[in-house]
């Protein structure tokens, strides 16, 4: 059934979300530390032991893929309820340093992104 | 008329669905009618999606019109979160663990780079406290570390402000600049993937822009940039605030 695959999808996050907290908690934060990465894990280990014991039937996945499909949309709807007038209006400053910052981070990313395929590829 | 309304207020997240699809359907026939495919369809759509926002002026976008207030549940933190997890379907545990380390240099190197260029910035506007230069700085890590950083050491509420203000531009300039500039920055596998989700960090930014890119590489994105904020925020009012206490 199509609402098994929702339902583990649905208790890896809730798991996740659940841990994340109870590690910022652990570390002295009122934040959510990694929870979505946690329950992306459990998931992909999930999945891979019920496909093992062939339990993992075709309306089960689409439970789970249906959601995945719904990212893109999903994202728009979050760029759509951003305080974007906020973030204009919040002067210069606000402005620069988030340029600044995100200029400064594409340089790191291309220079990580390059310097590990060289060593990928050894010329 | 206000029938209507009534039933769209009240089936909030299905008129949200609806306005949803009807803006993705414009903005893939714009893209492939009058960019040809160059300017992908998502982008255009997101891009609408921010134009709305700015148009409502609320704190929540257009989700303060009541009409449209289905659309910030299925954009809020929840329904996000499902959809990335989901994305996750499929995808092969020895990827992440093949690019686990640089994936932690990418998030701990992003991340003060961030503390450090927002603070730079606070620096050059005349601030010179280590409690407003850390807290602006962090804003520049996500609008989540900012805040949460700021009220730990004691700043004031308007810098606080600015430092979301920081953060908000942060995840914007992501989600407009990145589709444009990931040729540049070799950014078309997992592996840069995650080192964009643990350079850039904001969330929001992170996902609008691999949705755009590449569908496929959402998972590795997201994977590194969910622990930014928690991280961001763990440094935040210890470390890094020390360390501009010495500075200044």
């Amino acid at each position: 059934m199509t609402i098994y695959g929702t339902a583990l999808l649905s208790l890896c996050l809730l798991t996740g979300l659940t841990v994340g907290r109870l590690i910022g908690a652990a570390l002295g934060v009122e934040a959510d530390i990694g929870g979505v990465g946690i329950a992306m894990i459990l998931l992909i280990v999930g999945c891979d032991a019920l496909q093992r014991g062939g339990l993992m039937k075709t309306p089960t996945e689409s439970g789970i893929t249906f959601w995945g499909q719904m990212y893109v949309p999903i994202v728009v709807a979050m760029a759509a309820s951003q305080n974007v007038l906020g973030a204009l209006s919040g002067g210069v400053m606000a402005v620069v340093a988030g340029v600044t910052t995100v200029g400064l981070s594409f340089v790191l990313v291309a220079a990580l992104a390059r310097k590990g395929r060289k060593e990928e590829y050894p010329s | 008329m206000s029938t209507l309304e009534g039933v769209l207020t009240k089936n909030g997240l299905l008129t949200a669905f609806a306005l949803v699809g009807m803006t993705m359907f414009i903005s893939y026939f714009l893209s492939a009618k009058l960019t040809r495919g160059r300017l992908h369809g998502s982008a255009i759509a997101i891009l609408i999606g921010l134009l709305m926002a700015v148009l409502a002026g609320g704190k929540n976008g257009v989700a303060d019109i009541p009409m449209l207030s289905g659309i910030g549940l299925m954009g809020g933190a929840m329904l996000r979160d499902l959809a990335i997890v989901a994305t996750a379907f499929g995808v092969r545990l020895e990827e992440f663990v093949k690019s686990g380390l640089i994936g932690a240099v990418s998030l701990f190197t992003g991340l003060l780079l961030s503390f450090f260029a927002g603070g730079a910035v606070a620096f050059a506007f005349g601030y010179r406290d280590a409690v407003s230069i850390t807290t602006i700085g962090a804003g520049a890590a996500t609008y989540i570390v900012g805040p949460v950083t700021g009220s730990a050491i004691g700043a004031s509420s308007e810098v606080i402000a600015l430092s979301i203000a920081a953060g908000l531009v942060k995840a914007i300039a992501v989600m407009i600049a990145t589709p444009f500039l990931a040729k540049a920055i070799g950014l078309n596998n997992p592996r840069a993937a995650m080192i964009f989700g643990g350079v850039m960090g904001t969330n929001s930014g992170v996902m609008a822009a691999l949705a755009v890119i590449d569908p496929k590489l959402v998972p590795y994105g997201a994977m590194t940039a969910t622990f930014y904020t928690g991280l961001g925020c763990l440094l935040g009012p210890s470390l890094v605030f020390m360390i501009a206490r010495f500075l200044f």
